[in-house]
């Protein structure tokens, strides 16, 4: 880091010291309400369990959808897992690039929700397949000339990479635990002995692990770009009215940024304050957050007007149907509180500082969040009801689409799961990387280590 | 195939040309075979074979694997008939809205409703111009969005004009009924999907063949398949003969002839004298399927008053 603290070795001392108990409070105590939260989560995957087994062992014929229809959710809960993962590379990569030091206490935070995040998306799409068991086809026959092949080619390349860029970074905090934590099981501490990799902070294995996060931070920009694109792709390589749009690409990852972000904002929210991290995760970087959310929104609304309001002015006849329902049928209200809610008025109370503050910025992003979702929902199914030619003499239940309970306790389940993943990491390891919070306060950790012999 | 010793190194070999060229069958069986090579121990038992050189000899019965034939014949079916291109024209003037069609269709592929791989739709291009009624089959298009997306190689064009899938490689994503600008797709929602237990039992009764469809699986893509087993027998696709106005006419592009069953026409004379034309062509999709305009009809337009396909 260029500039060098003005503490002497005592203080840094002090701050080490501090900073080492804070983040390891709560892997040492246990709360019933985080006990609650984990049976909670175990239950909605259960469910969600059953109910895939319901859908092997019936077909898909459980779910609503039907041949006009023939994807919905579940496509949409994979393109919102696609776009919150780009937070990580959002905000440990795109921010450590340009040099804001702020965001060092929340990059962990957004490298685990965008590793669960992108794991679940591969999952998500398996429960969509017609014939999982034969999803090693796709690695025995796969055409290159189908975008499904370069969507399991970049979300394989992006997993491994964001979860490296998860890995490296975390390699001191392990070792840490595993010297600190001493009154764990041995199972545990077996397991940080493992995970560390012999880690004892020589210069070498700090050289190697700050080269390797410095390539993986530029890497994991063109991955993220391209994943989010891809899955764009599947719609827009298509003749779909609605879906035939060179606006995709970008209309996408402008997108995904912004969910992302607001995952990042709720779960700085929920770890400060359940952990107790207020030192650390303080009110300025949720004004911040705050600031680059405005920034995210305008972008976001840019290509809005571009894929909604370019194509309404002209209204060729194949996407009125679809735009006409949007603007003033019957996915009116839907559209229009996505786009209201979940994007239009974040960008403008997020101009007025009291909005910052964490309570209002976590209630906003929980609501941009929640519209991106639906934002997904309203890109696949209303768009398939809306084809060239009309649809006719078909049983009732196939010109409509709403999931049902089966549909909606997978894709509960999935959620579950990214928070399951994101809560079971966060009681292992430190949320916070106490490394990278000390460098950017200007404190080197390794060269501390080395004067004070640990 | 008697590359017993060096298994490892061919299966290798297999396993890369198999990447290679993604989506051969050859490679396919080729991995299958070899995988059960090294798997089977010596059965001690001999059977005779005839080699390529016309030596007889005497194998290890493990060594003979069988199905082999098989793969080969599915090759064929992937290849489609040389030097034929099938084609369909429809003569929308002659369209009553029987629905006929539909039905025969359905008979012959042991679909029920709403399971529908030709379909008959009431078109108005706009409140002021006259309505007509459409049937529309696959358009088996020259240039495919469908076969294009599918990451399995499981639906592909064949070089007599013919789009088909194969259910034993479909993997259910459902792509190809995404890219189909015309839902010209149905899928296995169920098992049985769109069948009566009679047709369910029924068609079982005969090997898989894409050229069918059936049996189907659940879970996999199906649609219209320019029935491409009658066209194989010189014989005409249900559809057109079950039409009682003659409205749907098959034949070969390279022969240059159509026929309803009654009256055979030269293509290029027909879609000339008849203007005809192809559905949504500024999609670029070439359809195999063309029509001819509802001018002069022998019916006059009348609306359905039936409601069909209320129920799953």
């Amino acid at each position: 880091m260029e500039h060098h603290s003005n503490l002497t070795i005592e203080q840094q001392k002090i701050e080490r010291e501090r900073m080492r108990a804070a983040v390891l409070k709560p892997l040492r105590t246990s709360t019933i309400w985080s006990k609650l939260w984990i049976f909670f989560l175990v239950t909605v995957i259960g469910i969600g369990l059953y109910a895939y087994y319901i859908q092997l062992s019936n077909g898909l014929k459980v779910t609503a959808l039907r041949d006009y229809a023939s994807w919905g959710a579940y496509i949409s809960n994979f393109i919102f897992f696609v776009a919150i993962s780009l937070c990580g590379s959002l905000i440990s990569s795109i921010l450590r690039l340009t040099n804001f030091e702020w965001h060092w206490p929340i990059t962990r935070i957004a490298e685990i929700i965008a590793v669960s995040a992108i794991m679940f998306a591969g999952l998500i799409i398996i429960v969509d397949m017609g014939r999982p068991d034969r999803i090693y086809y796709l690695f025995m026959y796969y055409r290159l000339q189908s975008p499904i092949v370069w969507d399991v080619v970049v979300v394989a390349t992006y997993f491994t990479v964001s979860f490296l860029f998860l890995y490296f970074p975390l390699l001191p905090s392990i070792a840490m635990c595993r010297d600190l934590l001493t009154e764990k099981p041995k199972w545990q501490r077996k397991m940080y002995k493992i995970l560390a990799l012999g880690w004892d902070g020589n210069h070498a294995q700090w050289k190697i692990v700050k080269r390797c996060v410095n390539i993986l931070s530029i890497l994991v920009i063109p991955l993220a770009v391209s994943i989010h694109t891809v899955t764009a792709w599947l719609f827009a390589t298509t003749l779909r009215p609605g879906w035939d749009s060179t606006n995709f690409g970008p209309y996408f990852v402008a997108g995904a940024f912004l969910a992302g972000t607001g995952c990042v904002i709720l779960g700085m929210a929920v770890f400060r304050k359940a952990y107790h991290l207020e030192e650390y995760i303080t009110e300025r970087h949720f004004n911040f957050m705050g600031k680059l959310m405005v920034f995210l929104c305008l972008i976001y609304t840019y290509f809005n007007v571009n894929e909604y309001l370019v194509p309404a002015y002209k209204m060729k006849v194949a996407e009125s149907h679809h735009l006409n329902e949007l603007f003033t049928g019957n996915e009116a209200w839907l559209y229009w509180s996505i786009q209201i809610i979940g994007m239009a008025l974040p960008a403008l109370l997020l101009l007025l500082k009291p909005f910052r503050k964490p309570i209002p910025l976590t209630v906003i992003a929980f609501f941009v969040v929640v519209g991106a979702w639906l934002k997904r929902y309203i890109i696949v199914s209303p768009i398939m009801l809306n084809p060239y030619l009309p649809i006719q003499n078909v049983p009732d239940n196939w010109k409509h689409y709403f999931p049902t309970w089966v549909e909606i306790a997978i894709i509960s389940a999935s959620l579950a799961g990214v928070l399951f993943i994101i809560t079971l990491f966060s009681r292992f390891f430190p949320i916070i990387s106490n490394w990278e919070v000390l460098e950017g306060k200007g404190i080197d950790l390794e060269e501390l280590d080395e004067k004070t012999q640990k | 195939m008697n590359e017993n010793e060096n298994s490892g190194t061919s299966r290798r070999n297999f396993l890369k040309l198999g990447l290679l060229s993604g989506g051969s069958v050859i490679a396919g069986a080729g991995i299958t075979n070899l995988v059960s090579c090294d798997e089977k121990k010596e059965s001690g038992k001999k059977v005779k074979v005839l080699t390529a050189d016309g030596k007889l000899v005497e194998v290890d019965s493990s060594h003979v694997h069988e199905g082999k034939f098989e793969k080969l014949a599915n090759r064929e079916i992937r290849e489609g008939i040389e030097g034929r291109k099938f084609v369909m024209v429809i003569d929308l003037a002659k369209c009553a809205n029987a629905r006929k069609c539909i039905e025969g269709c359905q008979k012959m592929h042991f679909k029920q409703s709403p399971v529908e791989w030709i379909k008959v739709k009431k078109m108005q291009d706009a409140q002021t111009t006259a309505p007509y009624w459409m049937p529309q089959p696959c358009f088996h298009c020259d240039n495919p969005p469908c076969t294009k997306v599918c990451p399995v190689d499981a639906t592909f064009k064949r070089q007599d004009g013919i789009v088909l899938i194969d259910n034993e490689r479909c993997i259910g994503c459902r792509f190809c009924m995404a890219a189909c600008p015309y839902n010209a797709r149905s899928f296995n929602w169920g098992e049985n999907w769109g069948q009566s237990v009679q047709q369910s039992k029924e068609c079982h009764s005969s090997a898989y063949s894409p050229e069918t469809g059936s049996p189907s699986v659940m879970g996999t893509v199906e649609k219209c398949d320019f029935c491409a087993d009658m066209a194989k027998k010189e014989e005409l696709p249900d559809c057109v003969t079950s039409c009682p106005n003659g409205t749907i006419f098959y034949g070969d592009a390279n022969e240059d002839s159509v026929t309803n069953g009654e009256d055979t026409f030269r293509l290029s004379e027909l879609i000339k004298k008849r203007a005809g034309y192809r559905y949504l062509e500024e999609l670029g999709t070439e359809p195999r399927v063309y029509y001819l305009p509802p001018v002069n009809r022998d019916f006059a337009f009348e609306e359905d008053t039936e409601v069909h396909n209320t129920h799953e």
